[in-house]
């Protein structure tokens, strides 16, 4: 590693000896029975990661399994009821096993470090939420391997997905894969707001810490106030079908509307939290890129938070085409306008730092400048849509699926490949290769607006999503296939993606700490990081530590160097307040999520394993809880009282 | 005692005088207990919700059957509002690190706990209703039921954190643990309030 690294990462500070102590205190145990045990945010923030792209690979391959059958009219390359599991799994797996989990992946990675420390708070429980996420996902796959896959579409609506009309086990595959990802997902929303709250540097005042972490704590708190609602739903689905609630019978004084109002008070928050780390991945990647802070930090944080706000106030607009008050609809029609005004705030900011920035076009900015094409017609789309008369025309048609992803996809996915390009180098220690980056970014983006801008129009002329396929005559065919086309292109600039990263990965070249010059303190640490993250956790003493000379205003000494141990700070202006002992690995949270799939999955069959399967979860969460006599020696040890 | 650091000459912090553990919101347990608290809140919110969502549904509330009982729930609900003076002399005790009134302190709140548990095994027999019977049935259950997990939950935590109170080890964060699972005893209380006047006041008085 080169002579600038060193200085930047201050690792020559160490002794070699002191470096391996702090390397056995942090690191993972060798071997698979070390790997299973690890609970370093990074390995499970790499995990988490992949995981989450091959669901988006998988998801992806059952769209393009669906854009082939839809190519030509009466095609037969599936029947109606698998291309009814497929949209549903694919909207499922997109949704609730890529889109959210992906971002708070990311932040598993990176928040620690960039705030400056060397592990997410609750480690133990980070692993856990890592590994019921994963079962979650392979029960979901499974069922769609043996011909149980949910048929009932993303939104799982009753009476549809109701006892009557949904038999068999699939809706219930449907609502124990929400259990299992809501889980994960508050858990690590926890996570992340205790590690932004209390683990920051010394001297990262709330007023400096970076935008990308501003955007993950306040989806954080979205997921904290959303994510219930969703669970709640899911769990009055379940006991309908499996003990005879009447929750969503109407027949019993049950209503079907409860359940799309419980289902869009989470539904709609979420676009938003899986919008808002993709704000904070633009942020992070424009300043870079134009090599000069992000303009406007106060306009940007309170944007997100307005953002967050007003996202509570929308669910309503999914719900147009049903029997709520005319008036109720117009003050949704109008929050869905207003929502508009702190993202283009964050817009012109944007603009703004572009504009006064010296640009540095690579593949990373390519990726971001993409957000505000398709981002820009997906946001005019939801514009269009939130008029009750025109929503209505165009209710449950394809233009619908093109808005969707539209928004998704530019407002999301974009910048998020831009930020996999951004942050490769960080994770593995190799540069993704520009030439093939640039190959990727222009099949994705051309093929991107070729699949699905026909469906605006396919839309107009009246194609209602969900339908297996169409008779010839209707006036849909070109379209039809010129979307399947695009499919293709996009298909194929993901196999180009895979490649980069394989051949990258397998490369030798050695990347130095701060391979873009950015600003914050990810890149003060070696790529990849080692363990502990940091030789010694910084003092801060700037909103941007690498580009201001006093940054950096110093290092902490005194933590052990053989315990985990971390530095506690206060909230808003991270004084000192205490130092604290981490956990070691240990196999017991993937124990507990072996217990808690047994309970989800065979409660599924039998409503009395909640009882039975119950006794496992505990016994595995007390031996969970225990201390060591090897821990409580060593938190004694270092132990002074208040 | 954290004014005392002060960075030196170049920047660095000696942060090895510093404490080791800390009480109320300094402290990592209490986000981590404060953001389970807003989850179960907010879930809490949405079955209460869920409940006068459905009541606007039907005619006559209850539909069809008689309220649920008084008695049981009552006597629940005045032996947790009374469960909060162990609870609080508990948490002093942890904060004093008085090992010997907290090992009392805590039996006795487990035994509140267990007294709960029993009493709320009456209130769901005299609820009046099946959780089959109707939506109303299905929503009172679910708000009964939510609760009762919480109770289960946090007796079995004060179950074992008063073993470990018994068998050691014993650090200043074992103070803390019982200190947060006190504050934790406050939210499964308090959260009873409102859930205890939809189920038992709500059929009666609205």
């Amino acid at each position: 590693m080169s002579a600038g690294s060193d200085a930047l990462t201050g690792i020559s500070a160490l002794s070699p000896d002191q470096q391996a102590r702090l390397e056995r205190a942090w690191g993972d145990e060798p071997g698979f029975y070390g790997w299973l045990k690890s609970v370093n945010h990074k390995t499970i923030g790499r995990r988490f990661i992949v995981t989450a792209m091959c669901f988006f690979a998988a998801a992806g391959i059952l769209a393009a399994i669906m854009r082939l059958q839809l190519a030509r009219p009466a095609n037969t390359v599936v029947g109606p009821d698998l291309y009814n599991q497929l949209f549903t799994v694919h909207g499922t797996t997109m949704m609730f096993l890529f889109a959210v989990p992906v971002m708070q992946a990311m932040a598993v990675y990176f928040v620690p470090i960039m705030v400056g420390t060397r592990n997410i708070a609750f480690a133990r429980m980070n692993a856990f939420a890592y590994w019921i996420y994963l079962f979650g996902g392979l029960m979901l796959f499974g069922a769609l391997m043996v011909n149980a896959g949910p048929d009932a579409g993303w939104f799982s609506y009753v009476p549809l997905a109701g006892p009557e009309y949904s038999a068999g086990k699939r809706s219930d595959f449907w609502a124990q894969l929400i259990t299992f990802t809501e889980v994960s997902g508050l858990l690590v929303s926890i996570e992340i707001i205790t590690t932004v709250f209390k683990l920051r540097a010394p001297g990262m005042t709330l007023n400096r810490i970076p935008l990308f972490v501003w955007a993950m704590l306040v989806t954080a708190f979205m997921i904290m106030f959303a994510m219930p609602s969703v669970m709640f739903a899911s769990t009055a689905l379940i006991t309908d079908r499996l003990v005879g609630t009447h929750f969503y019978n109407p027949a019993e004084g049950g209503d079907a509307i409860l359940w799309q109002h419980l289902f869009w008070f989470f539904g709609h928050p979420e676009v938003y939290f899986i919008f808002i780390p993709a704000l904070g991945m633009m942020s992070s990647v424009i300043s870079t890129f134009a090599r000069r802070p992000v303009f406007g930090y106060p306009v940007m944080v309170l944007s997100l938070v307005a953002t967050a706000f007003l996202s509570f106030g929308l669910w309503v607009h999914h719900m147009f085409a049903t029997q709520i008050p005319e008036l109720g609809k117009s003050f949704f029609t109008a929050a869905s306008m207003i929502i508009a005004i702190p993202t283009a705030l964050q817009i012109f900011c944007w603009i703004a730092t572009l504009w006064l920035g010296r640009l540095n076009l690579r593949t990373p900015l390519l990726f971001v400048l993409a957000f505000f094409v398709i981002l820009l017609i997906g946001g005019m789309t939801g514009l269009m849509l939130a008029s009750v008369p025109l929503d209505l025309q165009i209710h449950d048609t394809y233009f619908v699926v093109a808005h969707l992803h539209y928004v998704l996809i530019g407002g999301a996915v974009f910048p998020l490949f831009g930020a996999i390009y951004y942050w490769f180098p960080k994770i593995t220690g190799r540069m993704l290769s520009e030439h093939l980056g640039r190959w990727n970014f222009w099949l994705f983006f051309i093929g991107f607006n070729v699949a699905f801008f026909p469906m605006h129009v396919l839309g107009l002329k009246g194609m209602p999503r969900r339908v297996y396929t169409y008779p010839a005559d209707m006036g849909w065919n070109e379209l039809n296939l010129v979307a399947t086309i695009g499919a293709a292109m996009i298909a194929v600039s993901m196999v180009l993606f895979v490649v980069n990263v394989v051949i990258s990965y397998r490369s030798r070249a050695a990347t130095p700490a701060n391979p873009w010059g950015a600003s914050t303190l990810e890149w003060a640490t070696d790529s990849p990081p080692r363990p502990y993250n940091f030789a010694r956790i910084p003092v801060i003493g700037g909103r941007e530590p690498l580009w201001e000379a006093s940054g950096i205003k110093g290092h902490v000494h005194g933590l052990s160097y053989d315990t985990p141990e971390l530095l506690i700070t206060t909230v808003q202006d991270a004084a000192l307040d205490h130092r604290m002992a981490f956990p070691r690995p240990t196999i017991w949270p993937l124990l507990t999520a072996i217990a808690v799939t047994v309970l989800f999955i065979s409660s599924i069959f039998t409503p009395w394993a909640v009882v039975w399967a119950s006794i496992p979860v505990t016994i595995a969460l007390i031996a969970w809880f225990w201390p060591t006599r090897r821990e409580a020696a060593e938190i004694l040890a270092l132990e002074r009282k208040p | 005692m954290n004014d005392s650091i002060e960075a030196a000459a170049d920047g660095s912090l000696d942060v090895s005088k510093l404490r080791s553990y800390a009480y109320g919101h300094s402290s990592m347990m209490w986000w981590g207990t404060a953001g389970v608290m807003a989850i179960e809140g907010t879930v809490f919110a949405l079955a209460v919700m869920t409940y006068f969502y459905l009541r606007t549904r039907v005619p006559q509330w209850p539909p069809g059957v008689a309220s649920p009982v008084l008695l049981w729930g009552s006597v629940n609900t005045l032996v947790m509002l009374a469960s909060a003076l162990p609870n609080h002399w508990t948490k002093r005790a942890a904060e004093r690190e008085d090992l010997g009134q907290v090992r009392i302190g805590i039996v006795v709140c487990l035994a509140f706990a267990v007294v709960f548990l029993v009493l709320r095994i009456y209130e769901f027999k005299y609820l009046n209703v099946n959780w089959d019977t109707n939506a109303y049935g299905s929503a009172v259950w679910m708000l009964l039921g939510l609760h009762t997990v919480h109770l289960l939950t946090d007796a079995m935590d004060t179950a074992v954190l008063a073993v470990l109170m018994f068998t050691g080890p014993i650090g200043g964060r074992r103070f803390v643990d019982v200190s947060e699972n006190s504050m934790y005893w406050y939210f499964v209380i308090l959260s009873w309030i409102p859930i205890y006047a939809v189920i038992y006041l709500v059929p009666r008085a609205l």
